[in-house]
């Protein structure tokens, strides 16, 4: 079994499509993040914020059920939607990477819109009111003091979204992206030689997110730097 | 003052109400205010009418007061009372119920007037101190004076502009003046810097100015949550129990320097358990029982000779 993958990767150039595969996971899942960070922080700040403000309580809304939507549907079933329904109905054409970053970047917003609102709601309200003593104006409060301190609460939650969002890039291939599990797959002589590759397509997923969490950690310390250890 | 609902609202009052119909209240039964007396020029702050309550729990009553420029005033009383409440209802934390906060005969409860302008000229202490822990001492103190200072730069260098645009449309002899923009963002930066630096040195905390709040001592942070309030050159301080979360140790430093506050004639209103304190520093010592000021006077009266039964209670028990 070993000799097929081995003549797979090195002799038919194998290698080529799976350092492709890599490296459209890898975009997929961090611009998906950064997205996904970005709408959910938005998303966050209107629920907060909806409490006082009506202008804000009617995007809350709307992000509730942009929530309700992303997070009640399978990612799978997301990416048929867009890449089959939405994108050809809209009349829209994108590239296949850049279809699939939107739609991770969706799906993973709407988690981070909770994560992101439990961590803005974990932030002593003593400390907006203090930026708001200052003569500071609520969103400056928000963006200056609470946001910053919202984010280092939930850096360890965000990075498990992340890891998840990681692994789950896995179906990009339904939607003919060449990911990294798709590349493996091309590997396995069209299924017949299907335990090798698999084994080190798992490895593979092992190491990525091994390397993940160790920055994570790095991150998370460094922004812990203001409290006392 | 409440019978007198019966005369049409001014158009100003019946747009305060907006956005802050209290809760629990009847969908369709119109608040109805207090209308606005007109404000008395000698004071710094007014209260007028000033109620507030919490769903069905009233915490303050009808309180109308002034503060004068360079009043020092305690406010006492027991637990439950609504000092802090009345404190935080003047400089809007807590939006009232009913009534009305003049600063500077500005109306603060008319949504027309930026709060956040007002409010950068009454500084205010919590209880928990509040200094913001993402940032270092430094950094705190600076954050605002800067943000507000730069922000300001920006705005005048944005209507320069859009004057400038204007001006080649207009006639030789109607060209707008522009705003003067003396100086540049480094340059607010730079005395923002040294005007906290020279704070910290008056409190003898100069060395501490890059480390982060978590590391300093309870009295530590409160003399810097005081200073933090003192860059932005205040008119009034509003202190919330001060020295309430302190170690008795801490206590002592945080009082000396209100003190000195105090003798260089900066305004105050000080909610505190200190009576010793009070005593000594207030010029008029409120007391404040089930929402009302009962009691008020100078410290000799009130601590001396006092009148109220309620306040002989709660004197013999903290004294």
């Amino acid at each position: 079994m070993w000799e097929s993958f081995y003549r797979n990767f090195i002799t038919n150039d194998g290698y080529i499509t799976v350092l492709q595969g890599l490296e459209n996971t890898l975009i997929i899942a961090i611009v998906g993040l950064v997205i996904g960070i970005i709408i959910g922080s938005v998303v966050a700040c209107f629920q907060v914020a909806g409490k006082r403000n009506k202008v804000a309580r009617g995007f809350a809304v709307v992000g509730d059920a942009y929530t309700a939507v992303f997070r009640g549907t399978p990612i799978i079933v997301q990416i048929f939607l867009f890449h089959f329904v939405i994108f050809p109905v809209l009349g829209i054409r994108f590239d296949g990477l850049i279809e699939c970053c939107i739609v991770f970047g969706l799906n993973s917003g709407a988690y981070v819109a909770e994560i992101m609102r439990g961590g803005i709601l974990s932030v002593d309200v003593g400390q907006l009111e203090a930026g708001r003593t200052l003569g500071l104006s609520y969103a400056t409060t928000m963006i200056k003091i609470v946001i910053p301190q919202a984010v280092k609460n939930v850096i360890p939650t965000l990075g498990n979204e992340f890891i998840t969002l990681t692994k789950d890039t896995s179906v990009a291939g339904y939607a003919s992206i060449m990911d990294l599990t798709f590349a493996f797959r091309t590997l396995t002589d069209g299924g017949t030689n299907v335990m090798a590759p698999y084994i080190v397509l798992a490895i593979c997923y092992l190491i990525i997110i091994a390397i993940f969490t160790v920055i994570v950690r790095l991150i998370e310390r460094r922004l812990r730097k203001s409290e006392r250890r | 003052m409440k019978e007198d609902n019966a005369q049409p609202l001014s158009e100003e009052v019946l747009k305060t109400d907006a956005g802050q119909a209290p809760a629990k209240k009847p969908k369709f039964v119109k608040t109805e205010k207090t209308p606005v007396e007109p404000f008395d020029p000698e004071a710094l702050i007014e209260v007028q009418h000033l109620t507030k309550s919490f769903g069905e729990l009233t915490v303050l009553n009808d309180i109308s007061e002034k503060i004068r420029q360079g009043e020092k005033v305690a406010v006492i009383g027991p637990s439950g009372s609504g000092k802090s409440t009345f404190l935080r209802c003047l400089n809007m934390l807590e939006d009232p119920t009913d009534g009305y906060v003049f600063f500077e005969g500005n109306n603060l409860c008319d949504l027309h007037v930026d709060i956040n302008v007002q409010r950068r000229r009454m500084g205010m202490v919590f209880q928990q101190f509040n200094l913001f822990n993402n940032m270092n001492v430094l950094k705190n103190i600076t954050l605002a004076p800067v943000h507000i200072g730069v922000g300001e730069l920006r705005k005048a260098k944005r209507k320069n502009f859009f004057t400038k645009i204007g001006n080649v449309f207009r006639g030789k002899d109607k060209k707008k003046p522009l705003v003067p923009v003396e100086t540049s963002a480094k340059q607010i930066k730079a005395e923002a810097n040294e005007n906290a630096m020279r704070l910290l040195a008056r409190i003898g905390l100069a060395d501490k100015a890059k480390v982060y709040p978590s590391t300093l001592s309870g009295g530590q942070r409160q003399r810097i949550a005081i200073v933090r309030a003192l860059a932005m050159n205040p008119k009034v301080m509003l202190f919330d129990e001060p020295t309430s979360a302190l170690d008795p140790e801490m206590v002592g430093e945080v009082l000396e320097l209100i003190k000195e506050l105090a003798d260089e004639g900066m305004t105050m209103v000080i909610v505190t358990h200190e009576m010793g304190f009070a005593r000594e520093v207030a010029t008029r010592v409120m007391f404040m029982d089930g929402g009302k000021i009962v009691e008020q006077g100078p410290p000799s009266e009130i601590f001396g000779a006092p009148k109220n039964d309620r306040l002989k209670d709660f004197l013999a028990k903290v004294l």
